[in-house]
């Protein structure tokens, strides 16, 4: 499976003298301000093996950029510093800079003058001091930088997708579509997901029924399509590119049950070799039981907005036989509370209210409709005009969240007997209005509560399985919340719908599109580069005694080979280091983090 | 006196507030009186200067805490309440009644202003049992005198007649059930619930270290209460560490559960009670402080009782109007009181008896029922005078 492709990258490995050159960005004033970036180009330029120094406003642009080729080509420079921003921001531009002329990426060092120095620092006179220190340091480094080999490991071509709703969907048929196999895992008994049980969408008003089954017959007749029904994934070994996923079939009770072979499941064990993941397991509907001063429990005609869907669905709305004459809707149940623990916003329940409540004005005109909310949220395209749309139809908005719903017992419709819920009679909604600032009680013949979204309680099965971590909200977390939307900590594992978040179909569809086309990138290359900073074994100096085993969170090391000695899987070491230090015969070695290199940086901090 | 607003803001976090109203939708005084917590919120949030002698409505807070659960976002509102009073308790601006009631604490350890001396009145006709319990603790502080479990009667149920039954009930049950409690004796002062919710910070403060001092020193494992609002007082504000605070309806369910306490099957001699009842949940023992299951399992457990349920209830329950010193202070609406309501309510039942398991509850809705003229229909009765009949001795001999 593994097969690694070695090319060597620029110069030769053969022993160079260090011809250095030093850039100082003033990234504006950010460094600028604090640093006086003249001085400390001019002092970098006395140091050893440093041929050319340089200050520029900002290194990052295009003429920076070129002032290092320039330099490179006119004074032959081999290694490279700049004295920037952290190495997470540009570390990637410069190595590129580099290698485009001649140069090995890994002989590029950053020196972080602004987070570690600009940006902490008052004193002008001292933060230039300490700038100078930290490029010194990196000068050190530079000089003993050893170029790295660039390595490749091949992809198996296919996807695994775990659940079949919209998301999981939509990302199957990319796939399928670029002519790869997609293996899509779902645990019902049909495709479909949570869409399946809506009634129309917004702002189109487009029935679910025109949208939906389509959909799932696309999925379904496409060649390079695979289905899992009543299916869950079981285990996952591997990494980016190589993954061996188990699919077992998916009991009531919750739990695998393909390996049982006494189970009813319709799914046989399988296991399937792929280049990627995706996560689109969705989400769970707040149980309003969590919010007891609702009512939910305690009045049938208390209903939450999931309910009143499949009502919409029957086109039935009436109560007890009667059409309600008051409808009210409750906005933010399960949402933007930190009692129950949702502090998040769903994002879909206003308008989702905004829907049901003009469907509603639709089907029962002469019914007074009144929304109660905190803050109306319609931000999606097309969102502020379905908003209108529902209040210039005579929707009423009354802004104040509802307390407490509950009955009273003299009201009309309820018979004064013992049981205590008898009938649907009306309820009351106690608030306040709190743009008149009055408390109110306000009757309804029936009442929608807004539910939101929350994770999967059983997220933490997918997230132990893939070691996928989740934010506060307990939502899975994207490997950066504006520049990676769906990627994950873990490579070649990638999120697509609400199983990131709340969102709506629009978008869910869109992160789902994007999810695929980011797990198709290495498949339709081939193959993934891999971080040449990884550790290496002598094993020569090796004695087997497995505590690299024992200290890798990655699974990177195994003792496996003829001389019980340990190898480290390049593609699997992330470069942390934990079983180089561990390592009692220093048998290890960190590429580009070495001990005479960092030992170098650290004499020239304390000269 | 113009209040500096920017201070208290930052110290009660009150900068979370998205003004959704839940507070004062759900708050039961703000519908009878011009008590509005969110635009309190609100003026905090945006005027440099409150001028809260001009807000006389926030002696109606019944410190029930309503407000304090409903919040999405973790604000307090109820303890802006407290600390505006404060500031009018620092300046001296509060109603006389209040006063007075302060003053007793301060002199004689309850708010009746009652001798401190009088404290065991209570315990008429029981004076062996109290001797024995009075035995126990009034050492406190000394090592040889430790007992396992301490009984704090309180303030209403020490001096107040309609109360006092229930504290000896209490007391019988204990000894039936093989319990060896102490008490503080005439030691036991205040334990300052309404103290702090009246805004007198300071009485307050001095009342937590000299009780503290006082329930330290017995060396109790547990700390049982007749009342729901000395209970959380004890159980939230003391730092008892070490200590089981427990609310009397906890051990008695805790009792009944293991076996220790068990009711007599109805017989000829003893027909049971065939009573309905209804139970009303007092704000400190419910809202703040999840206490819902416990009284319904004794009141359950007591053969040929029924409980029917109100509409509002548990988390729902209406204040009685009796907490955060509302007692002494009548609030700016003495018409339309909630304890009316609530005794309506009960009736509407059918329930022939209003359980309630706190002494303001038991004082408020008992006189609701008088006013609104149930008297005929409707009786309140602590859980704990409930249990005591069912577990008396053979009435007839």
């Amino acid at each position: 499976m593994q097969r690694l492709s070695l090319t060597l990258m620029g110069d030769t490995m053969m022993e160079q003298k260090p011809r250095i050159g030093v850039y100082v960005c003033h990234c504006g004033v950010n460094i600028a301000a604090v640093v006086d970036v003249e001085r400390v180009a001019r002092a970098a330029a006395e140091l050893p093996g440093v041929v050319v120094a340089r200050d520029n406003t900002y290194m990052c642009s295009d003429p920076g950029q070129a002032l290092i080729k320039q330099d490179i080509r006119e004074h032959g420079l081999n290694r490279v510093v700049v004295a920037s921003c952290s190495p997470r921001m540009h570390e990637r531009t410069f190595r590129a800079v580099a290698q485009q002329e001649g140069v090995n990426p890994y002989q590029v060092e950053m020196a972080n003058i602004r987070e570690q120095c600009s940006w902490v620092h008052r004193d002008k006179g001292r933060a230039t001091e300490k700038a100078g220190l930290l490029i010194s340091s990196a000068v050190a480094k530079a000089t003993r930088l050893e170029p790295l080999e660039q390595r490749e490991v091949d992809v198996t071509p296919g996807v695994v997708i775990i659940g079949g709703g919209v998301a999981g969907m939509t990302v199957a048929l990319d796939v399928a579509n670029t002519g790869l196999p997609a293996y899509l895992v779902e645990r019902q008994k049909s495709l479909g997901g949570r869409v399946a049980e809506l009634n129309r969408t917004f702002p189109s008003l487009q029935p679910v029924s025109e949208l939906l089954p389509p959909l799932i017959a696309r999925v379904q007749d496409h060649p390079n399509v695979t289905v899992f029904l009543r299916s869950c994934v079981s285990q996952v070994e591997g990494y980016i590119g190589n993954f061996e996923v188990e699919i077992s079939g998916y009991g009531e009770t919750g739990t695998p049950v393909g390996g049982d072979p006494g189970s009813k499941s319709d799914a046989p064990r399988a296991g399937l070799s792929v280049g990627a993941i995706i996560v689109a397991t969705g989400y769970d509907v707040f149980d309003p039981d969590r919010t007891p001063e609702l009512g939910y429990r305690d009045y049938p005609n208390v209903i939450t907005s999931l309910e009143m869907e499949e009502r919409l669905i029957r086109g039935d709305l009436t109560v007890d036989g009667r059409s309600p004459e008051r409808v009210a809707f409750v906005k933010c149940v399960g949402s933007r509370d930190a009692r129950v623990g949702n502090s998040h916003c769903s994002r879909v329940c206003c308008m989702y209210t905004a829907k049901q409540s003009r469907l509603v004005r639709e089907m029962l005109p002469e019914a007074d409709v009144t929304v109660f909310y905190i803050d109306v949220r319609a931000f999606g395209k097309g969102g502020e005009e379905f908003y209108d749309e529902a209040r210039s139809q005579g929707v009423r908005y009354r802004r104040g969240n509802v307390s407490e719903i509950y009955r009273k017992r003299s009201a009309p419709g309820v018979d004064g007997g013992l049981a205590p819920h008898a009938g649907a009679g009306p309820v009351v909604l106690v608030a306040e209005d709190t743009l008149l600032g009055q408390p109110i009680e306000f009757e309804a013949d029936l009442v929608v509560l807004a539910v939101g979204m929350e994770p999967r309680k059983d997220a933490g099965v997918i997230q132990q399985l893939l070691k996928l971590p989740r934010s506060a909200d307990g939502f899975f977390l994207e490997a950066h919340p504006k520049l990676r939307p769906v990627d994950t900590a873990m490579d070649g594992i990638f999120l697509a719908g609400c199983c990131q978040g709340p969102k709506d179909i629009a978008d869910t569809v869109t992160q789902a599109k994007a999810a695929a086309s980011s797990a198709l990138i290495p498949l339709i290359r081939g193959s993934v580069p891999v971080e040449s900073a990884s550790a290496v074994v002598n094993e020569e100096l090796c004695a087997g005694c497995a505590m690299c085993v024992d200290v890798c969170p990655y699974d990177a090391p195994t003792i496996a080979n003829l001389w019980r000695t340990s190898r480290i899987n390049p593609v699997l070491c992330k470069g942390c280091g934990a079983c180089a230090v561990t390592c009692p015969s220093s048998a290890i070695r960190l590429q580009h983090f070495t001990a005479a290199q960092v030992l170098a940086q650290v004499d020239a901090l304390v000269q | 006196m113009a209040l500096k607003t920017q201070k208290l803001t930052e110290q009660l976090e009150l900068f979370g507030c998205i003004q959704c109203g839940k507070c004062t939708g759900g708050c039961p005084v703000a519908r009878k009186t011009t008590l509005n917590m969110r635009t309190l919120i609100y003026h905090m949030l945006v005027d440099a200067d409150m001028d809260v002698d001009a807000h006389q409505e926030l002696w109606d807070c019944t410190a029930c805490f309503t407000c304090v659960e409903r919040c999405p976002k973790d604000v307090e509102p109820a303890e802006l309440i407290i600390s505006l009073r404060g500031e009018l308790v620092e300046s001296g601006r509060v109603p006389e009644t209040l006063g007075t009631a302060l003053m007793g604490i301060f002199r004689q350890g309850n708010p009746s202003g009652m001798a401190r001396q009088d404290r065991e009145l209570w315990a008429e006709g029981m004076e062996e049992s109290l001797e024995r319990a009075k035995g126990l603790a009034s050492h406190a502080g000394s090592a040889q005198e430790e007992c396992e479990l301490l009984y704090f009667v309180g303030c209403i149920p020490s001096y107040d007649q309609r109360i006092q039954p229930v504290a000896r009930a209490l007391l019988r049950t204990f000894e039936r059930a093989g319990l060896d409690p102490g008490t503080l004796g005439t030691r036991e002062s205040c334990c300052g619930n309404e103290v702090r919710r009246m805004g007198e910070a300071g009485l307050f403060g001095m009342l937590v270290e000299e009780n503290g001092e006082l329930l330290r020193g017995v060396g109790a494992r547990q700390l049982v209460t007749t009342s729901p609002h000395c209970f959380n007082t004890f159980r939230k504000e003391y730092g008892l560490d070490g200590m089981e605070v427990l609310h009397y309806t906890q051990l008695l369910a805790r009792l009944i559960e293991q076996g220790e306490l068990t009711f007599p099957e109805p017989s000829e001699a003893r027909p049971g009670e065939h009573r309905t009842v209804t139970y009303h949940d007092p704000c400190f023992l419910g809202k703040q402080n999840q206490i819902y299951d416990e009284p319904r399992a004794i009141l359950e457990a007591i053969p040929g009782l029924k409980l029917v349920e109100m509409d509002r209830r548990r988390e729902r329950s209406l204040c009685c109007e009796g907490g955060g010193g509302r007692m002494w202070v009548e609030g700016t609406n003495l018409q339309e009181r909630l304890a009316f309501q609530r005794v309506q309510e009960a009736a509407e039942t059918g329930a022939d008896t209003l359980a309630v398991a706190c002494p303001f509850c038991l004082l408020t809705l008992e006189d609701a029922v008088k006013v609104q003229g149930l008297d005929e229909e409707l009786c309140v009765m602590d859980i704990m005078e409930l249990v005591d009949i069912a577990l008396e001795e053979d009435l007839d001999p």
